[in-house]
């Protein structure tokens, strides 16, 4: 036991343990809160999307932290979750009367779907060398917007309906319209819960950490410091940036599917650009391949903006120049030095 | 034991590759045996590092054959010509540098085993038995290299010697019979140069390979190696024996000019 | 004659991708660097002519001017405060500050002129000339003036000035051209500065057609450009020149042919395509790594 215990804050494993332990004793302190009703309607509702922010984050954190690779889509991929999870919970409500069992397999769809896209993306683009990654991820997210944005999707006794561009939907009594175009998806059972939220933030730490310290993970941070010795050991340095790229499409494919379920309604516009583009911030300011990080700059982040609710017009603004501050003072020569003197000070006070 | 008992490792035939209009290899005929330690040298630009690339199909041959162990390597990546069981070393050093030493070592040994993104993601008994032997292996490749005190560090804080050993020891890691050399030398004083002497004649005989290097320190060379082949202008100049190199008139016209 | 008057269209649309393009792509290679910021250096553009011609009622080619300067100092101060700081970061650092200007220029717009659209004054009769039963706007025709006296200008300027030079040696290797003697900040500068006067001119023509001003207005026409100029060949200025014809003819015939609401999608989809053909796009150079 106490060997374990060491194991547990060992320098490999010490940040696995601080993320894993801030999760939990943040789940714990939150769950109290709502109990005794000392958590704001507004904290409440954020509950769900914080996590799932943070599932894409972590996600996104593997293919730019991790495996070195731009990628400008990830709410591209959330959409992908999110729409087939829509679906696969409407579809399973019929017959599936639990919502635990529904949620699990809606999730469970959404990654997967949002992976086998992310392989058909990869497969061609991860073979060519540069940033290719990122362009091409930029494109998809407009493609996959545009594409939802005029997909109706309807279910009824007779099985699937679909039309494209237009509303051709003809369902019978008793059916369901899925998805309705530029309005998304409408009429969503809330089968969303935060407890569920924590659990797959667990789950998706636990699949990054464990596959960064496995033969993969080596080989994927490899192919990322240096391309041509990675092929000189032996390494397929498509595939390994494949793994970590599909890995992270399913992780934001469950976290799409996770944040639909948790609204009534949503529409396809809310997948845009502009969040593929606030979760890469979550993770450089996190720190690439520092998922605690990701964890802590995540939440801030998404709180912020609330938390600067009462400046109103002011709060994007602030929330702009923070960004840049951060930015220019994490970047700035003088304070690196400064901040490099007081870590190693500290490293030698230790001894 | 003449040479023709003995199991070539490599046949280079008529080897050659052209950039646009520029001829950088030319009719490269090479042959390594068995546990042999062969020399490649010539002055700068002569195209010593071109045939690494060759070799190791960094770059695809405009004309020639490259026979590894037998096998025609002609439709093989890079990739695949590690796994076939040629490893190397870079004259401007390639390590992972944000890995520590040991994983250095350890991505060296992707290849030899199995245990799937499941087995790792699970950590099933396969991917703790194998982590295991993984771990093992590359602390004794690190010993070898007098880099065991130093598996924790992160491989881009090493000092300049030390990068060249590790590398070295990542190229081992990939249980190669072929190891080429690129420059292991440069910028290592005397008594480093002889350190490494020593190692690469240790490691030749302890996992009987044989080794390729390209090299400007001379003393070097003519002490390890067996045969020596020369290039100039991208063409092969002379191969033969240290002394046989040493005494030839062209071979030190190249190097002193007229 | 109706894919006739269709391409037209699509030249004269195409035109302004370019001229944004053609900023996209000078940054990029000057200083390595996407500068997601271009898009609200438009908005700001439109912005500045929208008032120039309606609250102090100058006369267009005034307003025109009026933006282009302000754009152009606007470009040169976000460089040197936000991005000349951060010249030895990683480019994602850069990238995201990037971003954090595009916020700020985006929020302090509907901060001083609220979020509400705003109603582009007409700068050019809505007249067209008949060939036929080929009609032609005066519009379009203005476009493509402007961009190929442009695309023209800065062709010479790069190739012929002493400046021009400057800057295709920073583009080439920055550490060569400083040992040169050039002074890199200042090509930087000059790049930004370019960059930001052609996204002036851009937003003017962009508001000729669309005649709706908000504070959300450069985003899509940026992204737009952003993928002409890497269509064309990132950091290449004829690329993105052509990029951006292409773009915008492949968008209108689209619209035209196959379908309004997935023209975007069709356009990226082309991007996508031509990245795998020719992964450094139309005109751009394949650099490989030195092993």
């Amino acid at each position: 036991m106490k060997e374990k215990l060491a194991q547990m804050f060992q320098s490999k494993n010490r940040s696995r343990t601080l993320s894993f332990g801030l999760v939990i004793i943040a789940y714990i302190v939150l769950e109290v809160l709502l109990l005794t009703g000392n958590l704001s309607s507004l904290f409440t509702s954020l509950l769900v999307p914080v996590c799932c922010y943070i599932v894409a984050a972590i996600g996104l954190n593997l293919n730019v932290g991790i495996s070195g690779e731009l990628n400008l889509g990830q709410g591209g991929f959330m959409s992908v979750g999110a729409f087939v999870a829509v679906c696969v919970s409407g579809v399973l409500s019929y017959s599936i009367p639990s919502p635990i069992i529904r949620l699990i397999a809606s999730i469970l769809c959404g990654a997967i779907a949002a992976g086998v896209i992310g392989a058909l993306i990869g497969i061609p683009v991860l073979k060519l060398q540069g940033d290719y990654l990122a362009i091409v991820t930029l494109a998809f997210g407009q493609i996959i917007k545009s594409i939802i944005n005029n997909l109706y999707i309807g279910y009824d006794k007779n099985g699937f309906q679909m039309s494209f561009v237009e509303n051709k939907l003809a369902l019978a009594e008793g059916g369901k319209a899925l998805l309705s175009g530029p309005m998304g998806a409408t009429g969503t059972d809330r089968i969303a819960t935060f407890t569920f939220g924590v659990i797959l933030v667990l789950l998706s730490l636990l699949i990054v950490y464990n596959l960064m310290y496995s033969r993969n993970g080596r080989a994927i941070m490899a192919a990322r410091d240096n391309r041509i010795a990675a092929e000189s050991v032996g390494i397929n340095v498509a595939n390994t940036k494949m793994l970590a790229f599909v890995t992270s499409a399913m992780l934001a494919g469950a976290a799409g599917a996770l944040y639909a379920l948790n609204y009534a309604t949503l529409a396809p516009s809310k997948f845009d650009f502009n969040l593929s583009i606030l979760i890469l911030v979550y993770v450089v300011l996190g720190g690439l391949g520092n998922m605690t990080g990701t964890i802590i700059a995540t939440t801030v982040l998404v709180l912020l903006p609330e938390l600067l609710r009462s400046l109103q017009d002011y709060r994007m603004l602030i929330y702009a120049i923070i960004l840049i501050v951060i930015m220019l003072v994490t970047n700035n020569e003088f304070l690196k030095e400064k901040f490099s003197k007081l870590r190693l000070g500290k490293k030698g006070a230790m001894k | 034991m003449s040479e023709e008992n003995r199991t070539p490792i490599l046949e280079v035939t008529d080897l050659g590759i052209d950039f646009g209009g520029l001829t950088a290899v030319n009719n490269l005929d090479l042959t390594i045996y068995e546990n042999e330690t062969v020399g490649l040298i010539g002055p700068n630009g002569a195209g010593k590092t071109t045939v690494f690339n060759l070799l190791t199909k960094v770059y695809e041959p405009t004309r020639g054959e490259i026979w590894l162990c037998g096998e025609n390597t002609h439709k093989m990546t890079t990739v695949q010509v590690n796994k076939a069981g040629i490893a190397r070393t870079f004259q401007n050093i390639r390590l992972f540098m944000n890995l520590s030493v040991l994983d250095n070592v350890k991505t060296g040994m992707h290849n030899e085993h199995s245990y799937s993104v499941a087995d790792a993601i699970l950590r099933l008994p396969k991917y703790k038995k194998e982590e295991a032997e993984i771990d093992e292996k590359a602390r004794e490749l690190l010993k070898i290299f007098g880099l065991e005190d130093k598996a924790e560090y992160i491989a881009g804080s090493l000092p300049y010697g030390e990068q060249r050993r590790l590398e070295i020891a990542r190229a081992l890691a990939t249980s190669p019979k072929l190891l080429l050399l690129d420059e292991p030398a440069a910028g290592m004083n005397p008594q480093e140069t002889e350190e490494l002497m020593d190692m690469i004649r240790k490691i030749r005989d302890q996992f009987h390979i044989a080794i390729l290097l390209i090299e400007h320190d001379m003393k070097l060379v003519m002490g390890i190696c067996e045969r020596i082949t020369v290039l100039n202008y991208g063409a092969m100049l002379a191969t033969g024996t240290p002394e046989e190199i040493q005494a030839n008139p062209q071979v030190i016209k190249a190097y002193l000019g007229e | 004659m109706e894919i006739l008057s269709y391409l037209i269209n699509g030249l004269g649309l195409g035109s302004v991708y370019a001229i944004i393009a053609l900023g996209y792509t000078m940054v990029y290679g000057i200083a390595k660097m996407l500068n997601f910021a271009h898009g609200d250096i438009i908005m700001v553009g439109a912005y500045l002519s929208f008032f120039a011609m309606t609250r102090f009622q100058l006369p267009v080619i005034v307003s025109v001017a009026l933006a282009v300067l302000g754009c152009t100092i606007l470009g040169v101060v976000v460089e040197r405060l936000a991005y000349k700081p951060l010249r030895q970061a990683t480019s994602l650092s850069v990238l995201i500050t990037a971003i954090g200007v595009s916020y700020f220029l985006q929020n302090s717009a509907q901060l001083l002129w609220s979020s509400s659209t705003k109603v582009y004054p007409t700068i050019i009769s809505n007249g067209a000339i008949k060939i036929g039963s080929l009609s032609i706007s005066y519009l379009s025709i203005l476009t493509i003036l402007v961009c190929i006296l442009v695309m023209t200008c800065l062709t010479l300027f790069v190739n012929k000035t002493k400046t021009g030079q400057a800057m295709r040696a920073c583009a080439e290797d920055k550490g060569a051209a400083q040992l040169m003697g050039i002074n890199v900040n200042h090509i930087i500068s000059i790049t930004f500065a370019i960059g930001s006067g052609l996204a002036a001119i851009a937003a003017v023509l962009l508001c000729a057609a669309y005649p709706s001003v908000s504070p959300t207005l450069g985003s899509m026409p940026g992204i737009k450009a952003f993928t002409a100029a890497v269509f064309g060949g990132i950091g290449s200025i004829p690329g993105a020149f052509l990029g951006g014809i292409l773009l915008g003819v492949i968008e209108t015939l689209t619209k035209a042919y196959i379908s309004t609401q997935l023209s975007d999608a069709i356009v990226f989809a082309v991007l996508i395509i031509v990245l795998l053909i020719k992964p450094a796009g139309l005109l751009g150079k394949k650099v490989s790594e030195k092993v």
